[in-house]
C-alpha cells in the first residue's frame, strides 16, 4: 500500500536520496537503520513533502496514488503522518488550538472520503476536547500541555510526546517516526513506545526511524532496512538489527562496498 | 436629498465594505472656512468660550505645516475636498427603535447592538458626524458614572468639560490635533467617579458613511481616584475610490490610584487616512492602559501616549498593525517620565503583507530630576513575504541618570519550517500563515476581552485569506 520506487531528492543541488526503494504494506512495522548523514530525516520529510527538496526521479504512491505532486496538507489529510526528529516551535500558538484544527482537518477529509457521495459526519469541538484528553492521559501528559505553546520551552521528551500525541488524535494509515526515540530517558521511552504500540494495527503501516537498537527492544519491527549514502544497502528480519548491533557500521559498509 | 448608488470599487475581503444611501438632516458643503466652524458650533448650540477655542485652534490649523515624516501619502490629502459636518440625524436615540432604520440597520450589521445585549455596560454609537446612539446601564448610571456624547457633556457637564477640555492634548500640539479642535464633533465623555470601578466595557462605535467625509471625534475620560474603566472603540467605512479622513483626539485623566484601559479595533477601509492624537495623564500611582489594534485605514499615524505626572504612575502601551497591500501602519507608543518612581511598558508588533509597510515609532522621555524611572520596549515585526516592509524609530530623550531602560527589537520573517510542520497536520498553506500569525500576536490577544480577542483573530483571519499563491 505504500511503495517508493527508485526515489532521488536532492537540497540546494546536491543529491541526498539516490535511488531508494522500499514497500510496507498495511499492518508492518519496518525498521530504518542507518548512520548520521545517511539521508533517513531526509527520506522522512521527501515523503511528507518538505518544500524545500526537489524530487529528480522515482515515485511515492499510496494506496496506488502518486504523492509527490500534493501539498503537504494533502498528504496528512490521505493518512501520512511524520513524527519529527526536531519538531518545530511556533510561538504563541495553543497546542489545543493547534490540535483542533489539524484533527478537525484530517477528519472531515476522512469522513468525506469514506461518504463517497453522502454526508460526512464531522466532528464537534466538545468530541475534540474529550478525544485529547483521553489521548493526554494514555501518554502520561499533564493537562497543562493543552495550553502550553506548540513546542516551545518543551524539554526533548516532551517534544517527542507531543508528536505522539498528534499522531493518536491524527490517527494515520502510514506513520514515520524519526529518532522519536533519541533524547528519551528510558521510562519516557517506556511511556512513548507503549503508545506507538497502541496505536500500531492492522491498518496501519509503520516506518521506524532509529539510530539504536534500544527502540527495537520496546516495538518490535517485522523488517529492518540499512540505509547508507542515500540508499537501502540491505533488507531483513528484525535479526539484522542485531547483527548490526554487534558489527557496527563501519563492518557493514565495508561488506557493502565489497559485495557492490 | 438623495444620492443615486455609486459602484463600489472592488472591496476585496473587507465585509464591511458597503454603503447606505445618503438621507442627512444636513450636510456642510465642502472645504473648511471660519463659516463652516461657525455653523457647526451655532446648530450644536454652543457656549462662546467653545466657538473661540474652535476659531483660535483653526488660526493654528492653518499656519501649522503638515507633518514632513510619518507616512508621504498624507500630503495626498485635500482639505477643500472633504464634508468637515454632516449630521445624520434629529435627535439622539436612547433605545435602537429611535434611530433612522437604515442607520439602525447598518449597527446590525456590525454587531454592535449585539454585543452590547451580551457584553457591555454602556454604547454610544457615532454614525458621520454625531453620536445617533447611546446607552448607559442603570445601575452605573445610579454610581454617578457619566457616559455621554462629546457635545451633550458640554451641554450638561460644562464645568468638568472646561476644567479639563484640551489640557492633556493643547490644540496647537500638532497640525491634526488644531484640526479636531476646530472642527471636532462627537466622541465620548466619560467620568468615572471616586472608587467606582466599571468592571464591563463600555463602547464606542465610529462608522464612517458618506464619500470623501471627514470625521472629527473628540473624547474626553476622567477617571477620580481610585476608579477603574475600560473604554473600547471599534470603527469601519464603506470602501471608496476617493480618501475619507478620520482624525480625532483622546484625552484622558487618571487620577490617584485610578487604572484606565482604552482598546482600540481599527478596521476603517483602506482608503481612510487615520491621523490621530490620543493621550493621557496618570498621576500618583494610577495606570493607564493603551491597547491599540491597527488592522485597516490607508495610512495610519497614531502613537498613544502616557504623561507619567507623579511618583508611582505606569503606562503600558500594546500594539498591534497589520499592514497589507497598499497600507501603510505608523504605529507606536510615548512614554514621558515627568516624576520619578514611574514606570512604563511598550510592546508592539506588526504585521506586514504584499506591498504593507508596517513602522514602529516610539518615544520614551525621561525629564531631569525624575530618579528610578523604569522603562522597557518590545518591537517585533513579522513580514509574511518578500515585498512588505517594515522599519522602526524608537527615539530616547533621557535626562536623569538612575534609569532603567530597555529596549529590544526583533524583525522575522514566516519561517518556511513552521509552515510545512503545520501543513504536514493537515493545515492549508493559508490556514498554517494565519496560525503563526495569531501566534505571534497573542501575547497582545490575550491581554483583550474574550469577545474582542476572537474578534482579532477573526480580522486577521480575513486579511490573510487569499495571500498566499
Ligand atoms: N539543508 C541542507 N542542505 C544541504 N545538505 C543537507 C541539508 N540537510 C541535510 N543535508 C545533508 O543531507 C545528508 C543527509 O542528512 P539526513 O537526512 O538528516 O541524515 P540522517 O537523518 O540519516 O542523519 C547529510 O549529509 C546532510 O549534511
Ligand atoms: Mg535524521
Amino acid at each position: 500500500m505504500f511503495e517508493i520506487t527508485n526515489l532521488h531528492a536532492s537540497i540546494e543541488d546536491t543529491e541526498i536520496l539516490k535511488g531508494v526503494d522500499l514497500t510496507i504494506h498495511k499492518g508492518e512495522i519496518h525498521a530504518l537503520m542507518g548512520p548520521n548523514g545517511s539521508g533517513k530525516s531526509t527520506l522522512a520529510n521527501v515523503i511528507a513533502g518538505h518544500p524545500a527538496y526537489e524530487v529528480t526521479e522515482g515515485t511515492i504512491l499510496f494506496n496506488g496514488e502518486d504523492i509527490l505532486e500534493m501539498e503537504p496538507d494533502e498528504r496528512a489529510q490521505l493518512g501520512i503522518f511524520l513524527a519529527f526528529q526536531y519538531p518545530t516551535v511556533i510561538p504563541g500558538v495553543s497546542m489545543a488550538n493547534f490540535l483542533r484544527m489539524a484533527v478537525t482537518n484530517v477528519r472531515n477529509a476522512r469522513a468525506e472520503r469514506e461518504a463517497g457521495d453522502g454526508e460526512a459526519k464531522k466532528m464537534t469541538p466538545r468530541e475534540f476536547r474529550k478525544l485529547m484528553r483521553e489521548k493526554m492521559q494514555v501518554l502520561h501528559m499533564d493537562e497543562s500541555f493543552a495550553t502550553r505553546y506548540l513546542n516551545e520551552g518543551f524539554s526533548g521528551g516532551e517534544k517527542k510526546r507531543a508528536e505522539i500525541l498528534q499522531m493518536a488524535l491524527l490517527e494515520p494509515t502510514m506513520a514515520i517516526l524519526d529518532e522519536t526515540d533519541s533524547g528519551l530517558d528510558i521510562d519516557a521511552l517506556r511511556v512513548v513506545s507503549e503508545g506507538v504500540n497502541a496505536l500500531a494495527n492492522d491498518e496501519m503501516g509503520v516506518l521506524l526511524i532509529t539510530h539504536y537498537q534500544r527502540l527495537l527492544n520496546h516495538i518490535k519491527p517485522h523488517f529492518v532496512h540499512i540505509m547508507m549514502d542515500g540508499r537501502v544497502v540491505q533488507s531483513g528480519g528484525p535479526e539484522l538489527a542485531h547483527e548490526l548491533e554487534a558489527k557496527g557500521y563501519e563492518k557493514l559498509r565495508a561488506e557493502v562496498a565489497a559485495t557492490a | 436629498m438623495v444620492a443615486t448608488p455609486k459602484p463600489q470599487v472592488d472591496i476585496g475581503d473587507y465585509r464591511y465594505g458597503f454603503r447606505d444611501e445618503e438621507d442627512y438632516v444636513f450636510k456642510s458643503k465642502k472645504g473648511l472656512n471660519r463659516e463652516v466652524i461657525e455653523e457647526i458650533s451655532r446648530m450644536k448650540g454652543e457656549p462662546d468660550w467653545m466657538l473661540e477655542f474652535r476659531l483660535k485652534s483653526y488660526e493654528h490649523f492653518l499656519k501649522r505645516p503638515m507633518p514632513n515624516w510619518g507616512s508621504p501619502a498624507i500630503h495626498e490629502i485635500d482639505f477643500d475636498d472633504i464634508y468637515y459636518y454632516i449630521r445624520p440625524a434629529e435627535k439622539q436615540g436612547k433605545t435602537w427603535d429611535e434611530v433612522p432604520a437604515y442607520i439602525k440597520d447598518t449597527f446590525e450589521k456590525l454587531g454592535i447592538p449585539e454585543a452590547e445585549r451580551k457584553f457591555l455596560a454602556g454604547v454610544g454609537a457615532q454614525y458621520e458626524s454625531e453620536v445617533i446612539y447611546h446607552s448607559l446601564r442603570e445601575d452605573l448610571e445610579k454610581q454617578g458614572v457619566i457616559f455621554l456624547d462629546m457635545d451633550a457633556a458640554v451641554r450638561e457637564h460644562p464645568d468638568i468639560v472646561q476644567q479639563y477640555f484640551g489640557t492633556v492634548i493643547p490644540y496647537a500640539d500638532n497640525k491634526f490635533a488644531a484640526l479636531n479642535s476646530a472642527v471636532w464633533s462627537g466622541g465620548s465623555f466619560i467620568y468615572v467617579p471616586e472608587g467606582v470601578r466599571v468592571e464591563v466595557p463600555l463602547q464606542a462605535y465610529f462608522r464612517i458613511n458618506a464619500e470623501n467625509m471627514g470625521q472629527f471625534e473628540r473624547t474626553l475620560i476622567i477617571c477620580a481616584p481610585g476608579s477603574y474603566v475600560h473604554y473600547v472603540e471599534g470603527c469601519t467605512a464603506p470602501t471608496y475610490s476617493t480618501n475619507s479622513l478620520h482624525s480625532a483626539v483622546v484625552e484622558i485623566i487618571v487620577q490617584e490610584g485610578a487604572r484606565a484601559r482604552y482598546t482600540t479595533i481599527q478596521n476603517w477601509s483602506k482608503n481612510v487616512f487615520n491621523l490621530v492624537t490620543k493621550r493621557a495623564a496618570a498621576y500618583k500611582d494610577a495606570t493607564m492602559e493603551w491597547v491599540d489594534g491597527n488592522l485597516g485605514s490607508k495610512v495610519t499615524m497614531k502613537y498613544p501616549a502616557v504623561w507619567l505626572m507623579e511618583p508611582g504612575a505606569r503606562g503600558e502601551v500594546l500594539s498591534v498593525a497589520f499592514s497589507g497591500d497598499g497600507q501603510h501602519q505608523d504605529a507606536g507608543a510615548k512614554m514621558v517620565h515627568a516624576a520619578p518612581h514611574t514606570s512604563s511598558q511598550i510592546t508592539s508588533k506588526s504585521i506586514s503583507k504584499g506591498t504593507g509597510r508596517s513602522s514602529y515609532r516610539g518615544l520614551v522621555k525621561v525629564h531631569p530630576g525624575a530618579e528610578h524611572v523604569r522603562s522597557n520596549v518590545i518591537c517585533d515585526a513579522l513580514l509574511l513575504d518578500e515585498t512588505s516592509k517594515t522599519d522602526t524609530y524608537p527615539y530616547m530623550e533621557i535626562e536623569e541618570e538612575s534609569v532603567s531602560i530597555g529596549h529590544e527589537a526583533t524583525v522575522s520573517k514566516v519561517a518556511e519550517e513552521q509552515i510545512f510542520y503545520l501543513q504536514s497536520r493537515g493545515l492549508s498553506e493559508t490556514e498554517a500563515m494565519s496560525m503563526i500569525v495569531n501566534g505571534f500576536i497573542e501575547p497582545i490577544a490575550k491581554e483583550l476581552p474574550l469577545e474582542y480577542a476572537v474578534e482579532l483573530n477573526r480580522l486577521i483571519q480575513l486579511e490573510m485569506e487569499g495571500s498566499v499563491g
